[in-house]
């Protein structure tokens, strides 16, 4: 631990970091691959959609002894399908199917007759209609499409319009991550997946929001100096909440794995996977994108603007100037760091060492509150 | 968001015991107000505990036809019933051709549900001829205003004539559109003269040219049926109005202050499907209130303007309009004056349950189907307990990986993690209780994945203090003033997240219906006491513990040993003699 505390530390006061923003072509490279093969995933495989979403066939037995999960296994067995079996409170049983046509369900109606070793009269088939169906599937998207306007306008509002883009970027990114790899795995979708989804938005945003937020903090006054570009201080950022970001992705990973690993691989149970993949995907995804993709977007973005740019040109001037000055600064403005809240950590070109520790003798922090 | 605010003032004062004390207030009433009400276990959905399945078939006798659009909209309608808030977990789905299936979870009265779902469930407002409490009375025939008549506009009410006596006569026909030709008699005929006029502007009436003359059988029908009803038995009841067309004049019965009244009401004036948003409102500036406010869409609005404008002109009870559900007049409202516009309020001495219940019956009363129930039979978890407790099991053994992992990391800090923890879990737990019974809160097995993620979400607002705590002793602040400073900005952010995850969960409530609405309330659930357990728990222990000196000392192990933190050493030097400076302020 105290590695990583050291690690925590020495990210804080810059002493190592690592170029995100810089190498940012081959984290946009990686993120287009992973995208273009969920995209082919995606339309070559195709969703295995469950029986909410394209309804299925239900088949009703009579009074029968035979147990719930030996139907569930003569069923899968019967259609390929997983199959949702209830009982019901006459000791009769109802089996779904999902994705079954009249022909299907009567092929698995003779063989779930043989199975239950009932005549096949004796067990009703009907096919149902998708309980999720497009309305509901459709009212999830139109809550999505949304909230995806609101939350733009609300960070366009709380930031900026580039980091609203760049955080819009990172969440598509994610579900279409999320997405894919569904299409790939072949897992089945059901409403338990489209929920965990949807928490995705949730929580993918919230680390990007985090990032952003020190981000917006350090750029307060970039202007005034000509030290740093607007990269640098993004890079910073990044590097200065990537110990929270690290954090919280385990946190929030772990249980998610235990659901995964333990719930739904170790004691098989089905349903949690469908739920724990898409969560677990998606957290992934979320905490590598707010860092990988957002940010450096947001860095491209803010880049093109005039004033970034002449403070890039600035900035590279003054270190083409003098590289030797600039190695003493950096210390320099290590030391400075310890500044109160209201100026940036950046903005420290005009502070000098004397300064620093004359502040920090004179000034017992307690007054300051 | 109040709580931040309120927070703000409470916590960030050096009044951290006052916050502190608040929260645990509200556990112990929480948890005590949970065992009073005795429903101590959240209520699972259908998924995990089972429940009530019923089957109801599509009626081919009634007017529309048995075809997907209509069912899928009496699906949607059943859904948002059954659902109501849309956290009852409540499935509902086509079966075949003609047949919805609802699947109830466990723990909801499903005898309130059927109803709920409902047999026939078509919803009108119908203009209200004669009302009186019921039992063994004769008519109470009170004349009706003679300017009624001649006041109408419609051009099919001019045809009725003008004076009194040739209302009288023409009133029959005008209420007996259809071939049917129920009429009522030459007794209720003075009562009726208003309901002419107002049915006239119905869409059924322009039809309306049947003599009165060869009705008469069913008008004496109806007038022997309307003396008869004895609304204050059961059977009567159900049967009263059975088999009315919108069309026909019927008779009802509706309950009020609990006595029963019966009615005889004229044809339809307006169609349940015609409401299109109804909700119940408190209305604060006149103190007049549960009020139920509806909105028409432009037909319903126009007719509706059209039948208020003539009932407003009459006496008691003629100037009532009955909403009747199901062959019941659910509400008789009286009209004070014509509703232009499209908008009108109901208002009444409503308790906050009636008018809730009577705004779902005016948003989702009408059914474009009837539908009759076939069987009813109670139902199996589809995924069984087994699911539930690996998934539990599974996030218990995630919760101690977590657990390991912030005592590693944070060492003495953790204990503040783990108790904001346990805080927000017992919250969550006890409000979901709680909820149950309340609102029909019912939790299914992605609620549970999702409650389990939530400690992500939780845990994510400590570590963003945490973080900035140390970040702050990094740069040699000592503890106390350390855990102040960094939590204004660690606030913001907090804040600012949450309100992202905040928002997806408010949009998808008000957007979406059934599993996803139930969910985005959990999300949303999580999401508000994670701010609340922050504000009023995480931060002011925080302070409490600053001034422990196993805390302020910076012990290596809690987690907040400058060292380790990698404080600059002489930065440390200088601020080492300025520590017991600090204690003493204290």
């Amino acid at each position: 631990m105290s590695k990583l505390g050291n690690l925590g530390a020495r990210l804080h006061r810059g002493e190592i970091s690592y170029d995100f923003i810089g190498h940012r072509k081959l984290w946009y490279g990686i993120s287009i691959l992973i995208t273009i093969t969920a995209i082919v995933g995606l339309a070559v495989r195709g969703l295995n959609m469950g029986i909410d979403f394209q309804g299925g066939a239900v088949f009703t037995t009579e009074k029968t002894s035979v147990s719930v999960s030996q139907a569930e296994d003569y069923a899968k067995e019967a259609s390929g399908h997983d199959a949702v079996v209830q009982k019901l409170g006459n000791g009769t049983m109802r089996i779904q199917i999902a994705g079954m046509d009249t022909q299907q369900s009567d092929k698995i109606k003779n063989k779930l007759a043989a199975d239950f070793k009932v005549d096949p009269e004796k067990i009703a088939a009907d096919l149902v209609g998708p309980s999720w169906g497009d309305q509901i599937a459709n009212k999830a998207w139109q809550g999505l499409a949304i909230f995806m306007v609101l939350v733009v306008i609300y960070l366009a509002i709380a930031f900026e319009w580039r980091m609203a883009i760049a955080a819009l970027v990172a969440l598509i990114h994610d579900i279409t991550i999320t997405v894919g790899i569904y299409a790939l795995v072949g897992f089945e979708v059901t409403p338990g997946t489209v929920i965990g989804l949807l928490t995705i938005l949730g929580y993918s945003l919230y680390d990007t929001v985090v990032v952003f937020d020190s981000l917006k903090e350090q750029t307060k006054d970039i202007t005034k100096q000509n030290r740093w570009t607007y990269s640098d201080i993004a890079n910073r950022s990044i590097n200065g909440t990537l110990v929270r970001s690290i954090n919280t992705t385990v946190v929030a990973l772990l249980p998610v794995a235990g659901l995964l690993f333990i719930g739904g691989g170790f004691l098989g149970a089905g349903t949690l996977n469908d739920i724990s993949l898409s969560l677990f995907v998606g957290l992934a995804a979320g905490a590598y994108s707010s860092i990988f993709i957002a940010t450096p977007l947001v860095a491209d973005l803010k880049e093109q603007e005039p004033a970034m740019k002449a403070l890039k040109k600035r900035v590279l001037a003054k270190r083409a100037q003098a590289d030797v000055e600039e190695e003493l600064a950096e210390v320099r403005g290590d030391a400075v760091d310890d500044e109160p809240e209201d100026t940036p950590h950046a903005v420290v070109g005009p502070r000098t060492q004397p300064a620093s520790r004359g502040r920090g003798r004179g000034r017992p922090s307690g007054k300051r509150r | 968001m109040a709580a931040p605010k309120r927070g703000r003032s409470a916590s960030a004062q050096s009044k951290p015991g006052r916050a502190l004390a608040l929260i645990l207030i509200a556990i112990v009433a929480l948890t005590g107000g949970m065992f009073l009400s005795g429903h101590t276990t959240p209520r699972l959905g259908i998924d995990l505990a089972g429940g009530t399945s019923i089957t109801l078939e599509a009626k081919s006798d009634q007017g529309s036809a048995i075809n997907k659009a209509n069912m899928d909209t009496a699906v949607e309608i059943m859904n948002r019933r059954v659902n109501g808030l849309g956290v009852s977990e409540a499935e509902v789905q086509t079966q075949g051709d003609r047949n919805i299936i609802v699947n109830i979870p466990k723990g909801t009265n499903s005898q309130e549900a059927r109803e709920q779902v409902g047999t026939t469930a078509k919803l009108y407002f119908r203009p209200v001829l004669a009302q009186e409490a019921t039992g063994p009375a004769a008519a109470s025939p009170s004349p009706s205003a003679s300017g009624s008549s001649s006041a109408s506009p419609s051009p099919s009410a001019s045809k009725s004539g003008a004076t009194g006596e040739k209302a009288t006569s023409s009133s029959s026909p005008s209420a007996t559109p259809t071939s049917q030709g129920r009429a009522v008699t030459d007794a209720l005929k003075a009562d009726s003269t208003p309901s002419a006029s107002a049915s006239a502007s119905s869409p059924a009436s322009p039809s309306a040219s049947a003599s009165g003359g060869t009705a008469t059988s069913s008008e004496a029908k109806l007038q022997a049926q309307y003396a008869a009803l004895d609304c204050s038995k059961k059977a009567q009841r159900t049967k009263a109005g059975e088999g009315a067309k919108p069309g026909d004049t019927t008779v009802g019965c509706g309950e009020y202050g609990g006595v029963w009244y019966k009615y005889l009401l004229g044809p339809a004036a307006v169609a349940g499907t015609e409401v299109k948003k109804a909700q119940a409102v408190f209305d604060t500036q006149t103190a007049a209130g549960w009020q139920v406010t509806m909105t028409f869409n432009s037909k319903g609005a126009s007719k509706f303007a059209d039948i208020t404008g003539k009932l407003a002109q009459n006496t008691q009870p003629l100037n009532e309009f009955g909403i009747v559900l199901d062959g019941q007049v659910v509400s008789s409202p009286t009209v004070s004056s014509s509703i232009t516009g499209g908008n009108a309020q109901i208002s009444g001495s409503f308790t906050q349950e009636e008018a809730q219940n009577l705004a779902n019956m005016l948003s989702y009363g009408a059914l474009p189907l009837s539908f009759k129930e076939q069987s009813v039979t109670t139902v199996t978890a589809a995924l069984g307990g087994e699911q539930l407790h690996a998934g539990l099991l599974a996030g218990a053994i995630g919760l101690a990986l977590v657990v390991i992992y912030l005592v590693a990391y944070y060492r003495g800090l953790s204990i503040v993690a783990m108790a904001s923890l346990l805080v927000s879990a017992i919250l969550t737990y006890v409000i979901m209780a709680l909820l149950g019974p309340a609102i029909g809160f019912a939790l299914n097995l992605p609620a549970v994945c999702g409650a389990i993620v939530a400690i992500g979400i939780t845990a994510d607002s400590f570590i963003v203090y945490f973080e900035r705590i140390r970040d702050e002793i990094r740069e040699g602040r000592s503890l106390r003033p350390a855990v102040e400073r960094a939590w204004p900005r660690a606030r913001r952010t907090i804040l600012v997240s949450d309100f992202v995850s905040f928002l997806a969960a408010a949009v998808l409530f008000v957007v979406t219906v059934g599993k996803v609405q139930g969910f985005a309330f959990t999300l949303g659930l999580t999401t508000v006491l994670d701010v609340v357990v922050v504000f009023f728990f995480t931060k002011p222990l925080m302070t409490l513990l600053a001034r422990r000196k196993f805390f302020a000392s910076g012990s290596k192990w809690s987690g907040l040993d400058p060292k380790s933190l990698g404080a600059k050493p002489p930065l440390r030097r200088t601020r080492r003699p300025a520590a017991p400076a600090h204690t003493k302020e204290a």
